[in-house]
């Protein structure tokens, strides 16, 4: 009996995985493996390669790369500061770098928009200084920066946590038996936060491998991301089957990459951060 | 134990949908259901009607044509007005989606321009299913201290080197093709491939110049000086001089396209009868003026056009002249296939 009831109280969670989640996913497949008269087809899925599907998608993912390296490389000695700090001021630090979450992104990616257009802050600022005014806006950098600038707590957090987790005596122990602080961080901090920085990745290079709002607010229409590919053929050309057909392609690829984390994470922390 | 929550869920599905097809079949008889373009009618007019005649109006907007077409083609609203402009009001008469107009339901009809009427045959051959609501045209808007104003009589400014990074495009594909098809004194409605990879070439060209591909943020971004040139709808155009500075507007001499949206009542009207009352109100001279007010766009209303005053009268950006109009193309829908040419030229354009 207490296991019904149990079972009971899931249940506006799973009316929610049916009509929001598996549903789509349904609908996605069935427009995704069918054209326009209904029947049955592999076009949608093959049409990525299509040179210019093929392009859109290489450039994506070479832009979530860089997105991601970026984050990395900001994240990681970020979260070794933050660890190194009194405990009172790192909750505070984590507080600032969580507030902007709080803030819809949309409207985060816009002010960057009126800060970096041509005759926006930074261009005015260049102006004044008696400096040429330069195109920030419109430009893969921008798309870039806008997603650095959108997923880099993503990266700092789980990082964070899987420092923070790390006791004090290991280290204390390390230096007690001989060991330097380079041989510290390569021994025991670098592999014991390892799965931290693998969630980071997921957590970043997904959602910037499948954006579409960002290049469509700071590449100014001249940046096709896959995703915005996917948006066009949804919105514009009203051809759901081929939307539908790349997004199984492009959920193909989030499911790889979280596939491949997920073997060489093997102890499992930090996926759960928060 | 799973099967149970299955069924449980099944259930709560069920009572959603069963709440969804009670609300609508419970509702009214005497309401009208509109879909119209966002800001497209004075909120002040609609309840002018429901006063008037006890109808009460369910009032819906969309952004674009293409987001209408989805929202009237899911079905789950039975609409009985819809307002949208050319090429896909001709689409939808072509899918035999639009009932013919009772005009001896709408005496003011007459106050309607008949050059426009006579304009909106390449969409509505017969004259029998649409009414003119406001028309205008695509051209230049020009930042008049960065740009002179005997540049823009040709679209060729649009690949001048000088203004690289100062020049916005219509993130739409025809509007966009549009531009370079004129330039080569083709149609705007070419379907011709040869023709229209030509179109291409000239902006694969231009694109290293172009600042962005914009719609609707176009003329805000004039306002804020962030561009010297821009192509945009004639209303965009007269709000962003109403708003900006230094901000002109003209129709390159090459020619352009001239757009009129119109109402047409869709086979999903369930009261003809009443949805020929509300376009008669809008005719009406009163109610038109209340909403060229609102709107600002070119309106074929004569009565209304005669009443203003010379400024605005003599307004370009607004109306047109009648040489711009004669030098304009209306847009007719293409079918899939051309459709499919041009959506592929611009996926080639955007990656280019």
């Amino acid at each position: 009996m207490f296991k019904l009831k149990k079972q009971f109280l899931a249940g506006p969670y799973i009316v929610w995985i049916i009509g929001f989640i598996l549903l789509p996913i349904v609908l996605i497949l069935f427009y995704g493996l069918s054209d326009y008269h209904g029947n049955f087809t592999f076009d949608n899925l093959l049409s990525i390669f299509d040179p210019i599907h093929m392009k859109s998608l290489l450039f994506s993912l070479r832009l979530a790369l860089i997105c991601t390296v970026i984050c990395l490389i900001l994240a990681y000695p970020l979260a070794m500061i933050l660890n190194s700090m009194h405990l009172k001021h790192q909750s505070f630090v984590v507080f600032v770098f969580v507030l902007p979450m709080w803030m819809n992104f949309m409207l985060r990616i816009l002010a960057w928009k009126l800060l970096l257009s041509n005759n926006g802050v930074i261009n005015n600022i260049l102006a004044s200084l008696g400096l040429p005014a330069i195109q920030l806006l419109n430009t893969p950098s921008a798309v870039v920066f806008g997603m650095v600038y959108d997923y880099l707590p993503f990266m700092i957090l789980p990082i964070y946590n899987a420092m923070s987790r790390i006791g004090h005596d290991i280290i204390d122990a390390a230096r007690d038996l001989g060991a330097n602080q380079v041989q510290v961080f390569f021994k025991i901090t670098m592999p014991l936060t390892i799965s931290g920085v693998l969630s980071g990745i997921i957590m970043v290079f997904v959602p910037a491998l499948t954006s579409f709002v960002i290049s469509n607010l700071l590449g100014g229409g001249k940046v096709l991301l896959i995703g915005n590919v996917i948006e066009q053929e949804f919105m514009q050309t009203m051809d759901w089957n081929l939307g539908s057909g790349l997004s199984i392609v492009l959920m193909i690829f989030v499911i790889a990459s979280m596939a491949f984390m997920n073997t060489h994470n093997k102890d499992g922390e930090g996926t759960a951060v928060w | 134990m799973k099967k149970h929550i299955l069924c449980i869920a099944a259930l709560l599905l069920g009572c959603l949908t069963f709440t969804g097809c009670s609300d609508s079949s419970v509702e009214e008889e005497n309401t009208l259901t509109i879909l119209n373009y966002g800001k497209y009618f004075d909120p002040d007019a609609l309840q002018i009607f429901e006063e008037e005649t006890g109808i009460t109006i369910k009032y819906e907007e969309y952004e674009s044509p293409e987001e209408m077409y989805t929202k009237y083609k899911a079905g789950s609203i039975d609409y009985d007005l819809l307002c949208t402009s050319d090429y896909m009001i001709h689409k939808l008469i072509e899918e035999g989606e639009v009932l013919e107009m009772n005009y001896d339901n709408i005496p003011e009809y007459k106050n309607i321009d008949p050059d426009i009427i006579d304009s909106s045959a390449s969409f509505d051959a017969e004259h029998k299913y649409t009414l003119p609501y406001f028309y205008g045209t695509v051209g230049i808007l020009y930042d008049t201290n960065v740009v002179p104003e005997s540049e823009v009589q040709t679209w060729d400014v649009l690949w001048d080197e000088k203004y690289t990074g100062n020049i916005v495009m219509p993130n739409s594909v025809r509007d966009c093709l549009l531009v370079p098809l004129k330039r080569l004194n083709y149609s705007i409605n070419e379907t011709n491939e040869k023709h229209l990879r030509k179109a291409l070439d000239l902006l694969f060209e231009q694109k290293p110049l172009v600042y962005a591909y914009f719609v609707d943020e176009t003329a805000d971004e004039m306002i804020a000086g962030n561009a010297a040139l821009a192509v945009v709808y004639s209303g965009e155009a007269a709000y962003a001089q109403d708003e900006g500075e230094n901000l002109g507007y003209t129709v390159p001499e090459e020619g352009s396209n001239l757009w009129i949206d119109s109402w047409f009542i869709p086979k999903t009207c369930k009261n003809q009868e009443k949805a020929e009352l509300f376009l008669n109100f809008l005719c009406r001279e009163d109610i038109a003026a209340m909403n060229f007010d609102y709107v600002y766009y070119a309106t074929p209303h004569t009565a209304v056009y005669n009443s203003l005053d010379e400024e605005s009268k003599n307004n370009t950006t607004i109306f047109p002249t009648q040489e711009t109009i004669d030098n304009c193309e209306v847009y007719v829908s293409l079918d899939r296939e051309e459709t499919a040419l041009y959506n592929k030229l611009w996926k080639e354009l955007k990656s280019y």
